[in-house]
């Protein structure tokens, strides 16, 4: 596979660390009064999704950027690559 | 060519397209036997030549087998090519290009080759039958691993490994190309010439070492030459241009996402010997399009003893004939249910061989049948007869016609392979009976000439010519307006005949696995529905040759069986590789050593020239002891070095330790993220120990971070987990929490560090730090950090931590001088007489200290096992402090951190011994805990550890059995503080 570094253009896959699912970036609030059920949900419970998946790649063998690639499961189709660091301040969750 | 070589080589019956430069015939060995032939020749080509008929055993019932196809298809032909090192087994006879002084053997027969003992599988073939393996090896129960089993691995496979290494070199590499054009034969070579005039960087792979595919085969003509010659002069043209890199003997083996190709290229197979060169070279192919020109593939019809030296793929015959100018017998009778199969009569008829008859299974003749051929339409083949060899063929009207090789044709099978990698499935074309790609291509794909079911010459010229330009146009260039090569499309009539019954006789459909008509129908019988599970059952299409030509007529059988269409009974799925890569050739220069390539500290030339034994761990040689004249034993090394350090000082290299430098106005806040305990408030100047947890509360791994200032800190991380821990703390820093401000490096590599321990580490110290830096205890009580100069201004950091429990520092330099300060440490200390300590030394010393390491943090184990529960802060949010509570991880009876020692002190502890209350059974109900690390304690003279046991803080003083089952161990311990050594720690702080 092929995945387009938003800095450094086409890179091969092999230089890169697939962790998963991308809702990984959304830890769960700890003062919330639920945070043991929220940290549950959030460590163990994943979509096993067919399809559109949006999913954490880690730049190890280059600039060591984490990426939130959209991948088509079904296709392996990317239609989307973004630095997590931007879709994380994005969609802003507590620091 | 020289006279005596032709009077040897009985079926050489002109040129072909042999080198017409060859002065001198090559020599080779098959099976011990001299045999000569021409450059150009493939060992097939060759044997055919000299009227070798008998190549080969089948798998399964050991009959005799000859030549079957003239490309990679090959199902019979698999032969050990060359000796000793570099004898490679199973190679297809068909694709080795003949070199002066071969050597080939057959392979999977015992005895030999002509009386093959193992033949009487043949004559117990009623048992041998489809899943005979799953039905006999049953039972009884104890016969398998005594008898079965050895039986099975001594027949089983085909040919022999030599079992000595390889001594050729493989190489990987990368290509780039805006169109790869896969396959070199009318199609190929028609889309490279239109590709490469629009500029593109066009490539052209192809797995022959003659390019043109079937135009070297045949006798068609393009653009007013011969086809042969046509395929020459472009392929010279294509040569010629800057945009395009033509590659032979190249096979384009997978497809894989996003237009990248596996490739195969064979440098030096060709030759003698690699002379030093890589002998093969693994391409992957990054390619905006492809085009699919790979041809197809012929198939037999299957009829009874039709496996027989000598029956043949007509195509093939006709190959041998027009390129190599062999013919592959002296009286050739052809069996066709197309019109292809007649173009093998009359060219062989053409080159003066006798064909003694034409068997259509169709009413009507295609083409007027050669002088001399019997013709028999709407016939077939019924039987065939002879040894070792075929001698006779019998007709379906009972007549017999003595033959001694049978060219047979089925039609043609597009290669279809290429476009199925990603999932996409074939679809059935009844016109040509065939299977042709199906719709869903993979990305950027296209496919062209027989390979998309195009089987005529200049339909297949035009499409390549066409597909190419369509192509260029989707990635921007700009077509030439050139026509297609001239050219005239030949009769390709098929009819859907698949096999002939056979009564009891036997037909075969997989020539490579020994897979009957029979088989297939037993297997439906037997309720083998869906065409995966027979492929598992009957092991058809398996083996190198992965049915190639076996697949879809056994497919034709089975829709037979199930009253079911073939394209509704399917394929199986086809995968990557294409034809079989050698391992060599994947694992490319990563082999052996290099496999994992070690990683050197900058003191290793020094510990390797006092004869250190060296250990790897995390990629690096860590030295693990230094063994001194007169010792014998690692233990006396280990001890002298343990008690040389507790009572003096010693030296350990932990440069190999992960080191994070982590700077920025958020540097703190981030730290208390990441370890457990509280970081925020550390001093500058101060160094702590961390303990970092998975977000699911288990330890990951803990080290000690020092503060240099408000913004900068230095992390330690252990040896093993380096890698690890930088990745987790980068996910922490741009996932979660992007609004720090902080910077991570890795710095493992740019700092040399050594421990120096024991109570006179300080006076040694004191001798190479600059006099600017006060190093006595109240200037830099324990767990103290710097920044300083020794040696006279060389930068170094300084730390005074402790893991081996003694007075002790740690001090790193700039890489470069690490080499050169560990010499100056060891010649400054001699007055002391300091001792360098390996690995070994200082797991005993963390052990008698008790202090835990990568044994004690498994993944399993929480702080609150470590005894250390009270260290994760509940005041702040940090990774792992929510899941830590959970309630299963803090019961009453949790394992938790103590000391073991042995009540008969000349008892030696083992690590992995599980306790077990005193008069209880080993059982795992009983099961307590376990021991993680032992070592012999030269200061305690026995054997300690440390490990975990249920409740174990509670139980101090008492004792249990340390269980060790699979050393057959069971001795009685005392439960004791795992701070075996000074457990107030007064010498860490003196």
């Amino acid at each position: 596979m092929i995945i387009n570094h938003p800095l450094l253009g086409p890179r091969d896959a092999s230089e890169f660390v697939y962790l998963g699912d991308a809702a990984l970036m959304k830890r769960p609030d700890w003062q919330a009064d639920d945070a043991a059920q929220q940290f549950y949900e959030y460590l163990y419970l994943r979509d096993n999704i067919a399809g559109q998946h949006r999913e954490l790649w880690y730049h190890e063998q280059g600039d060591r950027s984490w990426l939130v690639v959209t991948r088509n499961t079904e296709t392996h189709e990317i239609t989307a690559v973004e630095l997590a660091r931007d879709v994380a301040t994005r969609e802003g969750h507590a620091v | 060519m020289k006279m005596t070589s032709q009077i040897q080589q009985v079926n050489r019956v002109s040129q072909g397209l042999l080198n017409n430069n060859t002065e001198q015939s090559l020599s080779f060995e098959f099976n011990g036997k001299s045999m000569t032939g021409y450059a150009g020749d493939t060992l097939a080509s060759a044997l055919l030549a000299n009227g070798e008929k008998l190549v080969a055993r089948s798998f399964k019932y050991h009959r005799p087998r000859g030549i079957f196809s003239a490309g990679s298809e090959e199902p019979n032909a698999l032969v050990e090519l060359r000796k000793g090192a570099y004898q490679e087994p199973n190679t297809r006879a068909t694709i080795i290009e003949l070199f002066d002084g071969l050597e080939a053997k057959s392979q999977n027969y015992r005895g030999s080759l002509k009386y093959d003992l193992m033949a009487i599988n043949d004559r117990l073939s009623p048992f041998l039958s489809a899943g005979f393996y799953y039905k006999t090896f049953m039972w009884p129960k104890a016969f398998w691993e005594k008898l079965y089993e050895p039986i099975i691995r001594s027949s089983a496979g085909l040919g022999r490994l030599s079992a000595i290494e390889d001594g050729d070199s493989y190489d990987k590499g990368f290509l780039h190309c805006d169109l790869l054009i896969i396959g070199a034969g009318p199609a190929g070579l028609a889309a490279a010439l239109q590709a490469s005039r629009s500029g593109a960087k066009v490539l052209v792979a192809d797995e022959d070492f003659l390019l043109g595919g079937r135009l070297n085969a045949e006798n068609h003509g393009v653009a007013g030459a011969a086809g042969h010659e046509w395929a020459a002069s472009t392929v010279a043209e294509l040569n010629s241009l800057p945009n395009v890199r033509i590659m032979p003997r190249t096979s384009i083996y997978g497809s894989f996402d996003h237009g990248i190709y596996g490739a195969l290229e064979r440098k030096t197979d060709h030759l003698a010997s690699s002379g030093g060169k890589p002998r093969q070279v693994l391409w992957r192919i990054y390619s905006k399009q492809a085009l699919l020109c790979a041809g197809s593939t012929e198939r037999p019809i299957a009829f009874a003893n039709n496996d027989r030296p000598g029956v043949m793929l007509a195509g093939s015959v006709r190959t041998y004939v027009n390129r190599y100018g062999v013919t592959a017998g002296q009286k050739v009778a052809v069996f066709t249910n197309n019109d292809d199969g007649w173009r093998t009569a009359v060219d062989l008829s053409d080159k003066g061989v006798e064909i003694s008859a034409i068997i259509d299974t169709r009413d009507k003749a295609p083409l007027a049948a050669p002088k001399g051929a019997a013709v028999m339409m709407g016939g077939s083949v019924i039987n065939t007869a002879g040894r070792h060899g075929i001698r006779e063929i019998t007709l379906s009207n009972g007549q017999k016609v003595p033959t001694d090789c049978l060219a047979v044709s089925g039609g043609w099978n597009p290669n279809v392979h290429l476009t199925c990698h990603q999932r996409g499935k074939p679809e059935w074309q009844d016109d040509i009976s065939a299977f042709v790609p199906g719709h869903a291509l993979p990305v950027g794909m296209q496919v062209a000439g027989a390979a998309n079911g195009t089987l005529t010459l200049a339909s297949a010229l035009a499409e390549g010519h066409a597909k190419a330009s369509e192509m260029v146009s989707n990635i921007g260039y700009t077509p030439s307006n050139s026509l297609a090569p001239d050219s005239n499309d030949e009769s390709c009539a098929v009819s859907a005949f698949w096999y002939v019954d056979s009564g009891k006789d036997r037909a075969w459909l997989d020539l490579q696995n020994d897979v009957t008509v029979k088989d297939i129908k037993l297997s439906h019988q037997e309720g083998f529905r869906s065409v995966e599970h027979l492929k598992r059952y009957t092991t058809l299409g398996m083996a190198t040759d992965q049915g190639k030509t076996s697949n879809v007529n056994a497919l034709a059988v089975m829709a037979d069986c199930t009253g079911k269409t073939i394209p509704e009974t399917g394929t199986t799925i086809f995968r990557p590789p294409y034809t079989p890569v050698a391992i060599g050739a994947l694992a490319g220069r990563a082999r052996g050593k290099d496999f994992r390539p070690t990683r050197l500290t900058p003191s290793h030339r020094w510990a390797e020239a006092q004869g250190a034994v060296f250990v790897e761990t995390g990629m690096w040689l860590r030295a693990q002891w230094f063994p001194q004249a007169g010792e014998t034993t690692w233990r006396e090394s280990v001890d002298r070095e343990v008690i040389q350090t507790r009572k003096s000082v010693g030296i350990c290299d932990v440069t190999t330790l992960g080191k994070i430098d982590i700077q920025g106005r958020d540097a703190a806040a981030f730290l208390n993220k990441i370890y457990a305990n509280a970081f925020a408030k550390l001093p500058v100047g101060k160094v702590r120990y961390g303990l970092m947890l998975r977000e699911d509360g288990i330890a990951m791994d803990d080290g000690t971070t020092a503060r240099f200032s408000d913004t900068h800190f230095v992390m330690t991380t252990t040896t093993a987990n380096a890698v690890s821990v930088f990745r987790h703390m980068e996910f922490a820093r741009q996932c979660l929490w992007p609004d720090l401000d902080v910077q991570l490096l890795s710095a493992t590599e740019q700092f040399a560090q050594y421990a120096v321990a024991g109570p006179n580490s300080r006076k040694l110290l004191q001798k190479i730090v600059d006099a600017d830096y006060a190093i006595d205890n109240e200037s830099f009580p324990f767990m103290a950090c710097a920044e300083i100069t020794v040696c006279n201004g060389i930068p170094a950091r300084l730390f005074r931590i402790s893991f081996s429990g003694e007075l002790a520092y740690e001090i790193a330099v700039p890489a470069r001088y690490g080499d050169s300060l560990f010499r100056v440490l060891m010649e400054a200390g001699q007055e002391y007489d300091v001792v360098p300590y390996g690995t070994e030394a200082l797991g005993v010393m963390r052990i008698e200290k008790g202090h835990a390491a990568g044994n004690e943090l498994n993944g399993q184990i929480t702080a609150q096992n470590l005894g250390m529960g009270r260290l994760v802060s509940k005041k702040k949010d940090c990774i792992g402090n929510k899941l830590s509570e959970r309630s299963a991880l803090n019961t009453d009876n949790i394992v938790e951190l103590v000391g073991f020692r042995p009540v008969d002190v000349t008892e030696m502890l083992s690590s992995g011994a599980h306790f077990i209350a005193i008069g209880a059974e080993a059982s795992t109900e009983n099961d307590q805990g376990w021991m993680s690390s032992v070592c012999y304690s030269p200061e305690l003279k026995m054997s300690v550890g440390i490990g975990f046991i249920q409740n174990g803080s509670q139980r101090l003083g008492e004792k249990v059995r340390a269980v060790d089952l699979v050393r057959g161990k069971d001795i009685e311990v005392e439960i004791t503080s795992a701070h075996h050594v000074d457990p107030e720690g007064e010498r860490l702080r003196g």
